[in-house]
């Protein structure tokens, strides 16, 4: 008993339509006699039946609609079968062994259904609701040429594109605008230095001002000793040619970025309402810049490396920047700023940190302070550090650890 | 399943031996009755090409040849692989798309690969195996192998220009290639006289200077004498040979196929020499099977068949992750 | 290192191949006395014999297909098509089974097989000998492509391609032969691995095969002009070295495309695309693409000149990435 389905003929049939019965209900009908016409998208064909038994119920009538591959046709009862196409040849049923033939391999074990259900699809998440507001257009409402590039930057910048100006191809807004968007100076239009310094204020403006209205601030203070330290660096120095001295600064900077891996969350990024911890550790060290002005540019993995080579780095820095020849990377690179102002006789340094990174560190002046060794009140050298946290990213817990690995570091400098 | 192979130029027929021959027809006969049901039910996708009415072809040749020679066939490889001792239950997997499948449900009902026993396919493009079977005769011969690669193919090949080109070198270079056309009648629904205009295929090799015999590929005993023989003088070191079996196929080209292009009469015709029922009559006629012989052989085969299904059921699929596996050869680095 | 030209480093790594391994063998259209069409297996014939330098009959699709074949059987067979025109003739042999015997044998049969093949335009050679059509080959996978550019790497790929297990296709740019260079030296080549041919910072001018003289002509040119570029070398097509072009764009972010392939459809498209999906954020310019005219390659110097790349039309397509 079993039903007789439209079968599949062909690699591209989908569908069929019954033409004709070429049997009757009640008919006996052998394995490969024709039993029915149908008609495909190429043919009529004529097919056989697959089963023997007899006819017993027609369910589609000749003249069909298409119908999909696999729609039940007829229903064939009876006997089992018994006859075969070549009717010379006897042929048995073909029933399941009991045991395995001859030369076949081992029965295969019943399996769980040999595929897997599929995973259940994640659920459809609901369209946002359209943006209240067009993607920025220029004022005139043409579409701003912006390279994806340059896009890009101006995010990380916290440059409104809006207010660049465009000098690439056809006024596209390419990298360079942005950068030096950023500067405060345009290249594609140089400008008298007094516009420039005008327009780097500005720069900084924007940024400190979307700081202090974006970035909920912590602040943390220590006073650390640096007896041991400048000692260390006394000793190092003594030993050398002037030209390879290292400043006290370069201890600092390298003590900073080995911190910032035991609280990671200080080094990298708040974007899109999203903390993004950074792996490098790209110091930007602020440097005041004559006739006004700031720039913090990176420090490239200053974690890493020995503490001659982070001041060398340090003073072609330095110059560079004097000389407004950093490189696109140095001006966005950096992953924290660390800020000094002692050499302007300044105690402690309370900062704003400069978005989308998540911290500035900050130091006042090596002073001179009373202070307790080992039960005994003795003259040492200290310095105040700060931290300023973005309270999104951190919290003052974490700032506590860093401050105080900080100390930790700068009590063992010829570990540094 | 294996066969003992029997000395070429057998005299007259022994009865285990022609046992043997018969049971393999009639495996492939069922095998592939059972493979257009599971197409009909949509297990088997893509094209299905049977082989019904041609069994004896691939059952005889295999005979003649040694597991050492390399057989290259077609898309219509169901029997060769089966012959050739290719276990029914990889084929069927094979068709059904899994992974126990003898190509890892990559190649399908044409694509029938089994390297262990040097059967290189399963070509689907007409006429593309024939200059690979040659290589692989360039190469025997280049290592000094005394072997022969048999290579398969349908009388639509024979108008390929690859055709001519292969006969042509592999003549020039006295490869070890043993070309053997299963004459049809049809390229698909083209008969052979609007193909070929000289029909007598195997005049075609002449000019090439191949030796060169037309075979009746409807009598299993013909062919095995037949392919024994031209074995014979390609691995004597002679160079290519070339045999034209005449056969027909009693179902269309492939499933589906409406059969406008010829006479239901021809094909009763012909399925009068249905070459498994020809050769049950001459063995019963020379007392060399029962009727109860034959059931009980058409029991076995039913198993063998049945468990094929079971295989490829109960196969696993390959896994989606593994999608690229196998388009390069994977290197240590 | 010694100097050689082109064609002598492709027949000194068939040399090498074929004393080294007994089963590498050469076949093809006149490769025997006669030396091949442009010369590269000169004297090989003499040095190996007819039995592993064979002349077939003019029939590439067989003898590609047979080259697949005993490539099966255990040899380890170079087939030279004489161009890369003539190779469509085996593009049914190296698309249909070459490229998927691996696959749909389910991981049964390997092809080591290298098919050599005269690639490219410059030469007066007309409609039918000139093309340029390797990203069709690079768009089938199951075949590898190299495209050697220098005389170092026209042995050195071509080793690798002996040594590698599926079929390669080498494509040898005509106008290269009579170049003069560096010899390779012991160290093995890796398929897929570009090659930075020169530093700079300002844009990346990617080239393969005939075109890495012309892209390194136009790097001297924009040099000039102060604009530092930097041309990446592809080696290969397939497999393609991704990263190597990401790392130079994301350096740069200004890429030229440099294809002797038609510019509809070209290969110059899929390295475009590819620094699209993979480094849009970098990009400060459009990428631009210099490829051949869209035409059968004409006879005439001046026009066959108009419709290949030159570093002049390199120049001017940087120039113009950048106002």
């Amino acid at each position: 008993m079993g039903e007789f389905v439209l079968p599949k003929l062909g690699a591209d049939m989908s569908r069929g339509r019954l033409v004709e019965w070429v049997k009757k209900p009640g008919e006996r009908v052998a394995r490969g006699e024709v039993i029915a016409v149908i008609e495909t998208d190429k043919a009529n064909v004529e097919v056989e039946a697959y089963d023997s038994g007899t006819l017993e119920k027609i369910l589609v009538a000749p003249g069909s609609e298409w119908l999909p591959v696999g729609t039940p046709l007829a229903v064939i009862g009876g006997e089992e079968v018994q006859s075969a196409p070549a009717p010379e040849v006897p042929r048995a049923p073909p029933t399941l062994p009991v045991s395995a033939p001859r030369d076949s391999p081992p029965a295969p074990a019943p399996r769980a259904p040999a595929r897997a259900p599929e995973a259940p699809r994640p659920p459809v998440r609901p369209r946002e609701a359209p943006r209240a507001a067009p993607a920025p257009r220029a004022a005139e409402g043409a579409r701003l040429h912006v390279s994806p590039a340059a896009r890009r930057r101006a995010q990380a910048l916290g440059v409104d594109i809006a207010t660049v100006r465009g000098s690439g191809p056809d006024g596209r807004i390419v990298l360079e605008d942005v950068e030096a968007a950023a500067r405060g100076a345009s290249l594609a239009a140089p400008v008298p230095a007094a516009d420039k310094r005008t327009r780097m204020r500005e720069a900084i403006a924007a940024a400190m001002a979307r700081s202090k209205r974006e970035i909920p601030h912590y602040y943390l203070a220590t006073t650390i000793d640096l007896g041991r330290a400048l000692a260390w660096l006394a000793s190092y120095n003594a030993a050398r040619p002037v030209t390879e001295r290292m400043l006290y600064g370069v201890l600092l900077l390298k003590a900073v970025a080995l911190a910032l891996r035991q609280v990671p969350e200080l080094n990298g990024f708040w974007i899109e309402g999203h903390a993004q911890v950074s792996e490098a550790v790209h110091l930007g060290v602020a440097i005041s810049l004559r006739g006004g002005g700031l720039v913090a540019p990176a420090l490239h993995d200053a974690d890493k490396l020995a503490l001659p080579e982070l001041m060398t780095r340090l003073q072609d820095l330095v110059t560079r920047a004097r000389a407004s020849s950093l490189r696109s990377s140095e001006m966005t690179d950096a992953t924290i700023t660390v800020t000094s102002l002692g050499e302007r006789g300044v105690e402690a340094v309370y900062g704003v940190i400069y978005p989308p990174q998540v911290a500035l560190v900050g130091f006042g002046k090596v002073v001179t302070r009373p202070w307790a060794v080992d039960g005994a009140v003795r003259p040492r050298e200290v310095v105040t550090a700060t931290l300023s946290g973005d309270h999104r990213a951190s919290d003052g817990h974490r700032g506590g650890i860093f401050l105080d690995a900080l100390d930790r570091l700068l009590q063992e400098p010829e570990n540094l | 399943m294996t066969l003992e192979r029997l000395p070429p130029h057998a005299p007259a027929i022994e009865r285990d031996h022609a046992h043997q021959l018969l049971r393999q027809m009639l495996l492939i006969r069922r095998f592939e009755e059972r493979t257009e049901e599971r197409y009909a039910a949509g297990k088997i996708r893509g094209f299905l090409h049977v082989y019904i009415g041609e069994e004896a072809i691939a059952v005889g040749a295999m005979r003649s040849l040694t597991d050492d020679d390399a057989i290259v066939a077609t898309y219509r490889e169901h029997g060769h692989a089966l012959a050739r001792g290719v276990p029914a239950g990889a084929l069927m997997a094979e068709m059904f798309g899994k992974a126990n499948g003898c190509s890892r449900g990559r190649g399908g009902s044409m694509h029938m690969f089994d390297a262990s026993r040097r059967f290189y396919g399963g070509h689907a493009i007409v006429a593309g195996g024939i200059p690979f079977a040659v290589g692989l005769a360039l190469a025997d011969k280049m290592q000094g192998q005394s072997r022969v690669t048999a290579c398969f193919f349908g009388d639509g090949a024979v108008a390929e220009g690859e055709f001519h080109e292969s006969m042509n070198l592999a003549a020039l270079w006295k490869l070890p290639v043993l070309f053997m056309c299963e004459n049809n009648q049809y390229a698909i629904s083209t008969p052979l006289a609007t193909s070929h205009s000289e029909p007598d295929l195997h005049l075609k090799a002449r000019a090439y200077r191949l030796p060169s015999e037309a075979v009746d590929g409807m009598d299993v005993c013909a062919v095995e004498t037949a392919v024994a023989r031209a074995a014979a003088s390609v691995r004597r070191g002679d160079g290519p040979y070339f045999l034209e079996f005449r056969t027909y196929r009693f179902r269309g080209h492939s499933m589906g196929d409406p059969q406008r292009y010829r006479a239901k009469e021809e094909v009763a015709q012909w399925e009068k020499r249905d070459p498994i029922v020809q050769f049950i009559d001459r063995l019963a006629r020379e007392g060399l099977v029962t009727d109860v012989e034959i059931a009980a052989m058409e029991r076995d085969v039913a198993n063998e068949v049945a468990w094929s299904v079971e295989e490829a059921e109960q196969g696993p699929w390959e896994p989606v992750e593994d999608l690229e596996k196998d388009v390069y050869t994977p290197t240590d680095g | 290192m010694a100097k050689l030209t082109y064609r002598e480093a492709v027949r000194a790594a068939m040399r090498e191949a074929m004393a080294a391994d007994p089963r590498v063998f050469l076949m093809g259209e006149d490769v025997g006395l006669h030396g091949g069409a442009f010369a590269v297996s000169m004297g090989l014939f003499e040095e190996f014999g007819p039995e592993r330098i064979r002349d077939t009959p003019l029939m590439e699709s067989t003898f590609v297909g047979a080259g697949i074949g005993a490539a099966v059987g255990g040899m380890r067979p170079i087939v030279e098509v004489m161009t890369i025109n003539f190779s469509l003739l085996a593009l049914d042999q190296i698309v249909n089974t070459a490229a998927a015997l691996r696959h749909m044998s389910g991981g049964q049969l390997s092809v080591p097989l290298v098919v050599r093949m005269a690639s490219g335009g410059g030469r007066g050679l007309a409609a039918q000998h000139s093309h340029s059509l390797e990203g069709w080959y690079a768009h089938v996978p199951g075949i590898k492509v190299a495209t050697p550019a220098t005389v170092a790497d026209a042995k050195g790929l071509l080793l690798a391609a002996l040594a590698d297990p599926d079929p390669v296709l080498v494509f040898e740019h005509a106008t290269l032969y009579p170049m003069e260079g560096e010899d390779a030296d012991d160290t093995p080549m890796t398929l897929g691995r570009a090659a930075v041919r020169r530093a700079g910072d300002d844009v990346t001018i990617i080239a393969y095969g005939g075109s890495l003289p012309k892209a390194l002509a136009a790097a001297d040119a924009l040099a000039a002009e102060e604009i530092a570029a930097e041309v990446l070398d592809l080696r290969t097509l397939r497999p393609l070295d991704v990263e190597a072009i990401v790392a130079s764009v994301a350096k740069t972010h200004h890429a030229v495309v440099v294809d002797e392939m038609w510019r509809t459809g070209s290969f110059a498209g899929e390295i475009a695309a590819i620094i699209m999906e993979r480094a849009f954020d970098e990009l400060d310019a459009p990428v631009a693409r210099v490829a051949s005219a869209e035409v059968p390659m004409p006879y005439s110097k001046p026009l066959e000149d108009a419709a290949l790349p030159s570093a002049e039309k390199i120049v001017a397509a940087a120039r113009r990435l950048f106002s």
